[in-house]
């Protein structure tokens, strides 16, 4: 069977419709991983006992006759930011090499209820820290249409393995592009919810007021199926919002006629590749051409947006990571006398570069005398840009800009300075900071064969708009991309 | 401009040691990004209100006060690097 044209819809149907169990699904894909991943990289930990357990279980309801579950027998990947009980859980993080999780994130629990088949956690950036799956504790992740790219971060394992057909659809976490920018350079598609939208019991926290759950897939209708699964309030978050979740499908595939497209000069500026540009300038005019009203826009505060979400994210980032001393998971460093020697070698040893770069500048903005200047001036700002937002969505129902300025870089080019890393976030970063949903959809390739992705940012808890505008995007697009015709190319 | 000082005492507040090559890698890349982030101080924000939620009025923090069970001990205490089975054990805290 070849696994790579299967989408969550087609791998649903011929389980239900019994042309393939659950079982051998889920055991072509770990052939295929077998074969395939160890010059990609995307998978950390495969959970064969726990995923044919699952299998079995829709087996069982599919041989009674009953109507499956709409995710029934889905083999998916689940970034290993997210808790999995008794499955290892790292964030990437040598500190958490050992740690098995005590029980499931409300995400995975929700795709599992709903049928999915966790195959296995993914490679990512170390807590989510990165914009190429180099700072991953482990190995870096390979970009599956040419490996001597990255995948982008920090979810690049949850995106090659869709890329490279390793698993049907999958989840991971954005706090400043880390669902999009992968999803871009990998030529899938990625959804970030608005914030609230998915409950965020369960992942391990990078920056709360930053911090999204949201799904991968190679088709617009499978991302959609996957967020209507785990959408909606959830009383273990506090933070997950009460407000009711519409049928995403009801909107995908709806005509786009007098709908108002936004296209904000400031995310068209210097930096932008000309390529990318030409692709995301193409799909425009293909929006146009759907009776959308094209109005430009703007959005002055854009230039600001990485220095905020560098303090913003840090700052909150140094706080969360304070739990990680040794005390009661993960590794502890053995020599030390005293508990304070204890915390210290033992994140000295555990915690990475960045990692440890980001806790030191995010210390430093929250430290005696210098928190109005860093941390409460970026929240001001921060206010200025979700403005830019209220004022673009007064005239506009959802907006597009490029996903990422260039298409996927080389690994080592960017490792040397953060600050060149960081700007691979530039477009990404605002949705963030404003909690406004965005999507990343492919919208063409580079001359050299790299995917290119478009933007779609909508409003608060208007992902069925964002979802209808990239559907369009998606099938005006599909004559040049083909998201499963990933030919590898030998690493350089 | 922050100096190797600053980089001991902030390093020392994250409960981080850091080997001399770190706190030299350390000290160029934080000025650096600050150097970046001073940009922010182009924007006059004396009249902005510093912003404190991201998706304000749909997200419930009242819920009802009810106890629920919480993961057992035994389960949280499975990970621990190190326990006697009812707590966790760590390395004297107060030097005499």
């Amino acid at each position: 069977m070849n696994l790579d044209p299967l989408t969550v819809d087609s791998a649903r149907t011929a389980v239900q419709e019994k042309a393939i169990t659950a079982t051998a699904l889920a055991e072509a894909f770990y052939q295929k991983i077998e074969g395939e991943d160890g010059a990609i990289g995307a998978y950390l930990t495969l959970c064969r006992e726990h995923a044919y357990q699952q299998a079995a279980y829709i087996d069982a309801l599919a041989d009674k006759g009953d109507a499956l579950p709409p995710l029934a027998g889905v083999p998916i990947a689940v970034k290993d930011v997210f808790a999995t009980k008794g499955v290892r859980t790292t964030a990437g993080s040598k500190i958490l090499a050992n740690f098995l999780a005590p029980y499931d994130a409300t995400a995975v629990q929700r795709l599992e209820a709903a049928g999915a088949v966790v195959l296995g956690k993914t490679n990512c950036d170390e807590f989510a820290m990165g914009s190429s799956n180099e700072n991953s504790g482990f190995h870096p992740v390979r970009n599956p249409h040419d490996h001597s790219r990255v995948p982008g971060g920090s979810s690049g394992g949850s995106a090659a393995a869709v890329a490279a057909g390793m698993a049907v659809a999958s989840i991971g976490s954005d706090t400043g592009g880390s669902i999009r920018q992968p999803a871009a350079l990998c030529g899938v598609v990625g959804l970030k919810p608005t914030y609230g939208r998915v409950s965020r019991y369960g992942l391990i926290a990078f920056a709360s007021s930053l911090d999204h759950v949201g799904p991968f897939g190679k088709t617009v209708k499978d991302v959609a199926l996957m967020l209507q699964c785990i959408a909606g309030r959830d009383p273990m978050d506090s933070t997950s919002a009460n407000v009711p979740v519409p049928n995403y499908l009801d909107h995908v595939g709806k005509p786009l006629a007098g709908i108002r497209i936004g296209v904000p000069k400031e995310y068209f500026g210097e930096g932008l590749d000309r390529e990318v540009r030409a692709a995301v300038d193409s799909a425009i005019q293909e929006l146009a051409r759907a009776e959308c009203e094209i109005v430009p826009i703007s959005m002055p505060h854009t230039e600001y947006a990485i220095p905020t979400y560098y303090v913003v994210a840090t700052a909150e980032a140094s706080s969360n990571l304070a739990r990680y001393d040794g005390v009661r998971y993960g590794i502890r460093s053995r020599e030390s006398k005293t508990l304070q020697e204890m915390y210290r070698r033992t994140r000295d040893a555990g915690l990475g570069t960045e990692v440890k770069r980001r806790i030191m500048l995010g210390t430093y903005a929250l430290s005696a005398g210098y928190y109005d200047a860093y941390y409460l001036k970026a929240q001001r700002v921060r206010s200025l840009l979700a403005r830019d937002f209220n004022g673009a969505f007064a005239k506009v129902d959802a907006i597009v800009t490029p996903t990422t300025p260039t298409a996927a870089f080389k690994l080592g080019e960017k490792v040397d300075d953060p600050l060149a890393m960081y700007l691979a976030d530039i477009y990404t970063v605002t949705a963030n900071l404003a909690g406004v949903p965005g999507i990343s959809v492919p919208c063409g390739k580079t001359r050299e064969g790299l995917p290119i992705g478009i933007q779609i940012l909508g409003r608060h808890f208007d992902e069925a708009m964002v979802l209808r505008v990239a559907h369009v995007v998606e099938h005006a697009m599909a004559p040049t991309v083909n998201p499963l015709s990933t030919s590898p190319k030998a690493g350089a | 401009m922050i100096t190797e000082k600053d980089v001991l005492y902030v390093a020392e507040l994250a409960n981080l040691e850091l080997t001399e090559e770190e706190r030299a890698r350390m000290l160029k890349d934080l000025n650096s990004i600050l150097g970046h982030i001073d940009r922010l101080n182009e924007l006059d924000t004396s009249k902005v209100e510093p912003m404190a939620q991201v998706a304000s009025g749909e997200a419930s923090a009242m819920c009802p006060d009810e106890p629920r069970p919480s993961l057992p001990r035994i389960a949280a205490m499975r990970n621990a690097p190190a326990t006697d089975g009812i707590f966790f054990k760590v390395p004297k805290v107060i030097e005499r």
